[in-house]
């Protein structure tokens, strides 16, 4: 899966329509987990650069869940009260149970998502899904040339990807696409909404990488420079109001750039819950990174316990858990500290304040980024793509640079 | 619902205007939440009851004049409801949740 929308971005796009009111419930405090994320598994034909899956997923790949548990944990959720499923990986299509898993959720009154790479869709399926229920499809695109495409996901994908999207069309679906941006392709901003607009597409999520697993070890060839991502907005604001209502265009903005943190998945185990392939129920991505702590398992025990029970879920729910500056800080509410994972994998402490925060004592770790990523030694360093071999070397605790050289294109 | 009151007369929603549920939108009860909701790709929104009164009336075929009717009759003591439904119309449709047939 591509650094999905299905994370913060969408639910502060909830919360935001909330916000504007007009009889709409400001109900934004509530644990609830209104959107489950099923990872189903972390197997992938792609291989790219900006995955924020774990680099140590090869340990997660065996293991999956059956058919059977899954529908299982699709009705357990229901009853906590999960609307919104999204369904992916990894790859979902490479599972063959995927219809089986969608009937089951129009079944129990899910609006669905398959999130794909699009590798995998044929007619049958996509024909099995419109039968069976599923409510749309978010296809990951990359840029509008072959070169970048192909470089990116380590893959020869780009033909493929016209194609399933106008697969996706035809079958009466609203398109709905979600591309990373990134160094090598945020100089073609314009050229990606004609794309998009080209393909008749109803949303188009332009979502800046976000450094985690695999971007974050990639992190300085990737990150565009700070000018790069203000054209990138304002070019898209350009076009958004070009093109009116006709395509909506989100653009997740960068949070190395801003000088507050983003309220992460809208606060920890509150609206937001993903089931991994082998059936961890986390409260984030990429909770996994997170020291000392034990995850609920579906085997084990029921969602409703790694909800409402679990200590996992329940760390850093509310204010209690945070440290200064942010326990003094008026802001707190406004973004609850940020990220725990960001927090830990730059500074070693998990219950730190999110380093991007300008107020935060190891802000620097921040600005030392932005300036390794203008630093042509770092940025020329070979790009560690998201396979399986390179995730069994983070297995083993090898994390030297592996020896397989791409030359950037 | 009376953030919703508008002047009927400034408003772009007419009395025989019909409307439906916008493609690719469903609006559906939840009870986990004792509430509507409309979904749709990459969201959802939670509708207070004076706004899920409305929509859930929106089946393509009733006019705004006949939602109006209806929720006058069913809440009589509401005293803004024409505003109210005309409003919470103008959202909805500037929202793209509804569609004009």
């Amino acid at each position: 899966m591509t650094q999905t929308s299905l994370g913060e971005s969408v639910v502060q796009k909830e919360i935001h329509a909330q916000a504007k009111n007009n009889g709409v419930a400001a109900n934004i405090t509530q644990t609830q987990p209104l959107w489950m994320l099923a990872e189903v598994t972390y197997r992938c034909p792609l291989h790219c650069a900006f995955c924020y899956n774990p680099t140590d997923y090869d340990k997660h790949t065996q293991n999956e869940l059956t058919t059977e548990q899954w529908i299982q944990a699709l009705r357990d959720a229901r009853k906590l009260g999960a609307i919104q499923l999204g369904i992916s990986g990894g790859e979902p299509l490479l599972r063959d149970d995927i219809e089986d898993i969608v009937i089951e959720a129009k079944k129990l009154g899910y609006y669905s998502n398959l999130i794909t790479s699009g590798v995998g869709l044929t007619e049958k399926r996509i024909q099995a899904f419109k039968d069976g229920g599923l409510d749309h499809i978010q296809l990951s695109m990359h840029d509008i040339t072959e070169e970048i495409n192909n470089f990116i996901t380590n893959t020869k994908t780009f033909e493929l990807k016209k194609k399933v999207a106008a697969m996706i069309k035809n079958h009466g679906y609203p398109m709905v696409l979600n591309v990373v941006i990134h160094r090598y392709n945020i100089g073609h901003m314009k050229e990606i909404l004609e794309m998009a607009e080209a393909l008749g597409a109803d949303y188009i999520e332009l979502a800046n990488t976000q450094y985690y697993g695999w971007s974050l070890v990639n992190r300085s060839q990737l990150m565009p420079l700070k000018e790069q991502v203000e054209e990138a907005e304002r070019i898209t604001n350009e076009y958004r109001a070009k093109v009116g209502g006709k395509m909506k265009i989100f653009f997740v903005v960068p949070d190395y750039f801003s000088n507050r943190p983003k309220k992460c998945m809208n606060g920890w185990g509150e609206v937001f819950m993903i089931v991994t392939a082998n059936g961890d129920v986390l409260p984030c991505h990429s909770a996994r990174v997170l020291p000392n702590m034990q995850f609920p398992n579906v085997r084990d025990s029921g969602l409703e316990y790694a909800w409402k029970e679990s200590p996992a879920f329940n760390k850093y729910r509310g204010t209690e858990w945070m440290k200064g500056p942010c326990v003094t800080c008026p802001e707190k509410m406004n973004d609850l500290a940020g990220c725990r994972c960001q927090a830990f994998l730059l500074t070693g402490d998990a219950e730190s304040a999110d380093p991007v925060c300008s107020l935060s004592p190891n802000h620097h770790l921040i600005e030392k980024a932005i300036e390794d990523s203008k630093n042509p030694v770092l940025a020329s360093q070979p790009i560690i793509f998201r396979t399986d071999k390179n995730s069994k070397k983070y297995v083993a605790g090898d994390k030297e640079r592996v020896e397989e050289f791409h030359a950037l294109p | 619902m009376e953030n919703l009151a508008i002047d009927p007369t400034l408003s772009t929603i007419k009395h025989d205007d019909v409307f439906a549920i916008a493609m690719h939108h469903r609006f559906q009860w939840e009870e986990a939440q004792n509430t509507y909701v409309i979904l749709f790709p990459e969201g959802m929104v939670k509708l207070h009851g004076g706004a899920g009164e409305v929509m859930k009336r929106v089946n393509g075929q009733a006019s705004v004049g006949d939602v109006v009717t209806e929720l006058k009759a069913a809440f009589p003591d509401a005293t803004t409801i024409e505003a109210d439904v005309i409003g919470m119309f103008e959202m909805a449709f500037g929202k793209g949740w509804i569609r004009k047939i």
